[in-house]
């Protein structure tokens, strides 16, 4: 991250406390780490599952009103107040179990390989980590680049999700269109699908949903990725934002061309 | 992480949830004695973790002590829909006015623990998110003030519930909050909840599923974990990957749960089936691609391998000195093709390249290879 520009002015790991790792000075606290450097914009969590938490509660009494929680394996409950507490307190947790966020040429705050992103004007919102990486690489393939790109992550309960991140989009002079890529399990895309409709002024989105040949009541590999109790199947997402207008794709490779024709509507 | 019935009445019992008298028999004898202490009739049900076990014969009903023993020894070495039945459970017949559903889940949306209530119990959940929506109350708890007595005055409405039931229903929905907490659970669900005479609501089925992600905080049910999953499945758990048995003859291993999954749709697209699902994650040692590769190359239904990576933690070179370690330990005997991307591609593509791996920048590339082997 630091590589690639992104302004890291302290690392928070107790026990570490007076360290420094690649010139980035390491504190026991985050409060420390605010104290010594003021308010920061943003905190990356990389804790492991049974501390992390406790590391998103720090970050938020601390002030931080941007935080990346790269962990996965986070118990259920803990996210589920976590994120609701963040709502009320209006600050904005990207993930748990995301690869991060990156706006290319500018900013990296995630894992994601940096090669594989060009600055462009496509916003991307994914539910998955590599699979975004695939994404992002098909579209460097026909010329085209990102605005910015957001891990909303792989777990049940998300921080940001699809319309908030959208929203964001909307905003953006950056962003003329927007790539969404989801997943099987619950109804994240088709509760866009629905809100998208309910819009008059928007810009194109062109999707793409993995786990269609997924058996249902298996979890895939993320925690959010199972189908159960109704919902959450593949055929539920492609139908309602194909029916708002919607290009679904039906494999990666053929985003460029979805895009070109989204494009051409605009 | 799916719990018994047996194991979801026990914990729901000691929370004053009102549940049918019975006992678990893991031997005809031992159903036998049950529904004498139990009394007859008895209605004697498998224990099973698989869905639809009613439909599939897995609930029987005896009114003399020979059937119990009859049906109980048939359940008893029987499968249910491939599941084997170690464990059936003999309770008393309770004499049902009326069924509800009721459950306590997740929802996603709102971020909130959810109530689930029909007055169409009995009837799967699936059906009726799907086909009677309008039979479905859905009452939100707020995750920091938690389940408030009046949500049951609202469902007892809906449900037009007997004034005689209010209270046991306020304690039900009460204890299943406190059940969820407690247990870390995503679902706590009664279908049926039993409405009886007098009043009196009775769980007449129970189902718990804890969130996978808390089960360290749990010792006691950690160990119970494997019990869900095929031999297969339970390798690879130990081993560290994501793994889901699918039905197909081609093996699939990638990095990255999203790209596993898009993967096996892609290959899906040119006619091939996949095997199963296997995401090594990130990061993934040599090591532990090795193992990945092995379980594969020494499954029985697995005719060749499509490895996907996309390495951004992951590096290619640990990739590719796994899948060469796994070939020279096991042999060529399955043909692998390698589609490989990202950190330290050069090295990894060289090291594959090295024993004859063909290796891919394109998915679809390997994907046509792939399928050439197999038509050849």
């Amino acid at each position: 991250m630091l590589e690639y520009g992104t302004r890291i002015v302290a690392g928070v790991t107790p026990g570490k406390g007076g360290q420094t790792v690649h010139g980035v000075p390491v504190y026991d606290t985050v409060k420390e780490a605010v104290d010594k450097h003021g308010v920061v914009d943003a905190s990356i969590i990389f804790v492991p599952s049974r501390f992390a938490t406790e590391a998103v509660y720090e970050a938020l009494e601390n002030g931080i009103k941007v935080i990346v929680v790269i962990t996965e394996g986070i118990p259920l409950h803990d996210e589920l107040k976590f994120v609701n507490l963040a709502k009320t307190l209006g600050v904005s947790v990207i993930g748990p179990n995301t690869p991060g966020v990156i706006s290319p040429n500018e900013c990296k705050l995630g894992i994601m390989p940096s090669h594989v992103f060009n600055k462009g004007f496509i916003g991307i919102v994914s539910r998955s980590g590599t699979l975004t990486y695939e994404v992002a690489r098909e579209l460097g393939k026909s010329g085209f680049g990102e605005s910015t790109v957001v891990g909303i992550g792989g777990d049940p309960i998300t921080g940001l999700n699809f319309i908030e991140v959208y929203d964001m989009f909307l905003e953006d002079p950056e962003t003329k269109l927007v790539i969404l890529i989801g997943e099987i399990g619950g109804d994240a895309e088709e509760r866009f699908a629905n809100y998208y409709c309910s819009l008059s002024k928007r810009k194109p989105v062109v999707a793409y949903i993995a786990g269609k040949t997924a058996p249902p009541g298996k979890r895939m590999g993320h925690a959010g990725a199972i189908i159960s109790m109704g919902i959450g199947d593949y055929y539920s997402k492609r139908k309602a934002l194909e029916e708002a207008g919607i290009i679904v794709v039906d494999k990666p490779s053929e985003i460029p061309g979805a895009v070109k024709l989204a494009l051409k509507h605009v | 992480m799916k719990l018994y019935e047996y194991e979801a009445k026990e914990i729901v019992s000691k929370y004053g949830i009102p549940v049918p008298k019975g006992r678990v028999a893991s031997n005809p004898d031992e159903a036998r004695s049950a529904a004498l202490e139990i009394g007859l009739p008895v209605v004697i049900k498998s224990q099973v973790l698989v869905g639809g076990r009613g439909l599939a014969g897995g609930i029987r009903f005896a009114s003399a002590l020979e059937e119990v023993v009859r049906e109980a020894s048939e359940l008893l070495s029987s499968e249910i829909k491939g599941e084997k039945v170690e464990k059936i459970l003999v309770e008393e017949m309770i004499r049902v006015e009326r069924e509800i559903y009721l459950s306590l889940t997740i929802d996603r949306y709102s971020r909130t623990p959810i109530y689930l209530i029909s007055t169409l119990g009995g009837v799967d959940i699936e059906k009726l998110v799907k086909e009677h929506p309008d039979k479905l109350l859905k009452l939100n708890v707020n995750p920091f003030t938690g389940y408030k007595s009046f949500y049951s005055r609202v469902a007892a409405r809906f449900l037009e519930l007997p004034f005689e039931s209010l209270n046991t229903l306020d304690l039900i929905m009460g204890a299943m909050y406190r059940v969820m907490l407690d247990y870390d659970a995503e679902l706590v669900e009664f279908n049926p909840l039993a409405l009886v005479k007098g009043g009196g609501l009775v769980a007449l089925d129970a189902k718990l599923i804890i969130d996978d992600n808390s089960l360290w905080k749990h010792p006691g049910l950690v160990e119970k974990y494997s019990r869900e999953l095929s031999f297969y499945e339970k390798k690879a758990r130990e081993l560290g990957f994501s793994y889901v048995e699918l039905t197909g003859d081609v093996g699939i291993i990638a990095n990255g749960a999203g790209l596993t999954m898009a993967t096996m749709d892609t290959i899906s697209l040119y006619g091939i089936k996949p095997a199963n699902f296997l995401d090594v994650g990130g990061g993934a040692s040599a090591d532990k691609v090795y193992e990945a590769v092995k379980l594969l190359l020494e499954h029985p239904r697995v005719k060749a391998l499509l490895i996907n990576i996309f390495g951004g933690i992951t590096r290619c070179d640990e990739i590719a000195r796994g899948v060469v370690r796994a070939l020279q330990t096991i042999g060529f005997s399955k043909p692998i093709v390698v589609r490989m991307l990202g950190t330290n591609e050069e090295e990894g593509r060289r090291i594959l390249n090295e024993k004859g791996v063909q290796v891919f920048s394109e998915l679809e590339d390997a994907i046509r290879s792939l399928k050439e082997m197999l038509e050849g």
